[in-house]
């Protein structure tokens, strides 16, 4: 029987010439990320165990982003951890404030992840980098530490959904909108345990930011893996950027799927995620009655330059409505320094927006923009839980950076122009 | 290895980020975190639970962020088990590596009612309900998770074999 494109790349990591769904195998690890949430754990963890040594000083990444630049004295002191430890084991792929990213916008940038890899990060987004036609998954501290121990982690192979995509979205339309859609269909335990796998010919329509929005939320519809094939689009991403040589794998043509569901994108229209739930999909058309207080465009889902571009296109030249905050955060450094370059900062400050240094922050409700009991935000992040971004009475949107930025201007949820 | 206490039963999605808000995770230690286990949706869980209680929960527990500060809360309240109708991945796979029994058993987890006297048996999978007499039978875990389990979790069992 044939494998899926995530068997493939696991039967290579685990030694295996094949392996079937549900199978337990233990395979090698190309990188194991932490960021200054996580890794804190993980180390405590790793030293209790006593471990002395990472297993490739070259193989672990540690970012810090959730709460740097420091939000506060104890934030500080996580970070402070991680620097010591990365310090301690002289690890290459450390990034401090001055380097760092939010970590999904940043690994794949700076070509630390690439095709074919096997990768494990203490984040529920490292789903994100199967754009790239990697196997990567989120876990937990300990498997961190684990991995950092020994450069494996054990997997259940998983079993997978196909998802069949055709035609071009339309012009007010991205990523974010075709994954938000595809978790309203399928809801927030839609793909547990399994592989989302996207092919088609639609996928060739599809940018590389795109695809990396798509599979940053596969882990909201509980999938373990997000993954794309590698076309043209990923070789000419990864060409002079990926520090190792891509290895690229392709799905068998007789590989078992527990279905396939098709998309045509040409169909996708502006998408919003209502409270309290990713999967409460409306769409934006329907909830243009929705007041909203707050817009923020940033995240690993949507920090990344073609979302400034599209948030500039809406912005340029307009002012925010009275009454609702603005707040751009470029995910990346480099990000930040093109958005000046390009002249897309100032734009953002003329039309009454604040723009900030990298950091993961407002999206899980650590810092630089949490609600108040009753407001209400329209966010390009990718969770709305009760709470999510600051009070348990606060609303959270999710929307593209396209509706996020019309919104900011009419000051309720509006559907973004086709320009 | 067993548990028995009283039930604090929740909805289907119960997500990481009521179990442990991430304004506290500025931090990792666990007592001063569990002090905030469930704060979001039952700011009383804290104040009730004794050790050996039981959470029971609809589908897809543990959804959302793979922070470990979840399932280490829960631990730490002394919380004797999780029986759920389902659990999402990162925080299934987190309970077993940090040792906080977790049982899938959608049976139970849709019959038994808050307040309940519920008694489980990790070894058999047995449930008993004891306030309704009912028992039920949770699925086992496979050898592979069984083994990381009984060596007190990954790191353990990773030393083990080295």
């Amino acid at each position: 029987m044939g494998m899926t494109m995530t068997q493939k790349i696991l039967a290579a990591h685990a030694g295996l010439d094949s392996v079937t769904a549900g199978q337990l195998i233990s395979a090698k690890l190309d990188i194991v990320l932490g960021n200054d949430i996580t890794t804190p754990v993980a180390i405590n963890e790793f030293n209790k165990a006593g471990f002395d040594k990472v297993f490739d000083k070259d193989k672990v990444a540690i970012v810090l982003d959730h709460f740097v630049p420091n939000k506060d004295i104890k934030a500080a002191t996580q970070s402070k951890q991680c620097r010591d430890f990365a310090c301690s084991h002289c690890v290459s792929h450390f990034y401090d404030v001055g380097k760092m990213g939010v970590e999904h916008a940043l690994l794949p940038e700076q070509g630390v992840v690439t095709a074919g890899d096997c990768i494990i990060g203490a984040d529920s987004h490292t789903c994100t980098y199967g754009a790239l036609g990697a196997f990567s998954t989120g876990v937990g501290s300990t498997d961190m530490a684990a991995g950092m121990a020994t450069g494996t982690a054990w997997f259940k192979v998983p079993s997978a959904i196909k998802f069949n995509l055709t035609g071009k979205l339309p012009k007010n339309c991205g990523g974010k909108d075709v994954i938000l859609t595809i978790i309203g269909m399928i809801g927030v335990d839609g793909a547990l345990y399994k592989s989302m796998e996207f092919v088609g010919d639609g996928v060739k329509n599809l940018t590389m930011d795109d695809r990396l929005c798509i599979c940053n939320m596969a882990i909201e519809a509980g999938a373990k893996n997000g993954i794309f094939p590698v076309d043209d689009v990923t070789m000419a991403y990864l060409t002079g950027r990926s520090e190792r040589e891509p290895v690229i794998y392709a799905a068998d043509p007789d590989a078992e799927y527990e279905k396939t569901i098709d998309i045509d994108l040409s169909a996708i229209t502006p998408t919003v995620s209502c409270p309290h739930l990713p999967e409460n999909t409306h769409p934006a058309a329907e909830l243009t009655d929705i007041k909203i207080d707050q817009v923020v465009i940033g995240s690993c889902t949507n920090g990344r330059m073609e979302d400034m571009e599209n948030a500039y296109k809406v912005l340029k030249g307009n002012k925010v409505a009275d009454g609702v905050r603005c707040i751009i955060i470029p995910a990346t450094m480099q990000i930040m320094k093109e958005c000046i370059e390009r002249g897309y900062v100032t734009a953002f400050m003329e039309a009454g927006a604040v723009v900030s240094t990298p950091t993961c922050g407002p999206c899980l409700g650590g810092y630089m923009g949490i609600l108040a009991a009753g407001e209400r935000c329209v966010a390009t992040t990718n969770r709305n839980f009760v709470g999510r971004m600051g009070h348990v009475d606060s609303e959270v949107y999710l929307a593209s950076p396209q509706t996020a930025a019309s919104s900011a201007l009419t000051g309720h949820i509006t559907v973004p122009k086709e320009v | 290895m067993n548990t028995q206490g009283k039930v604090f039963k929740y909805p289907d999605n119960v997500d990481t980020d009521v179990i442990i808000p991430a304004r506290y995770l500025n931090s990792s230690d666990a007592k001063e975190l569990a002090q905030h286990c469930m704060e979001d949706i039952d700011a009383d869980f804290v104040n009730k639970v004794k050790a050996g209680d039981v959470m029971v929960a609809g589908w897809n527990f543990g959804c959302g962020s793979s922070r470990e500060h979840a399932p280490l809360v829960i631990k730490t309240c002394e919380t004797g088990c999780v029986i759920a109708k389902s659990f999402a991945r990162i925080f299934y796979r987190n309970a077993i590596n940090i040792g906080l029994p977790i049982l899938e058993c959608p049976e139970a987890a849709e019959e038994i009612s808050a307040g309940d006297e519920v008694s489980v048996d990790f070894t058999t999978g047995v449930i008993t309900d004891i306030t309704t007499g009912k028992t039920y039978k949770a699925q086992p875990f496979p050898e592979f998770i069984q083994n990381i389990i009984e060596k007190g979790g990954l790191l353990k069992s990773l030393k083990e074999k080295e």
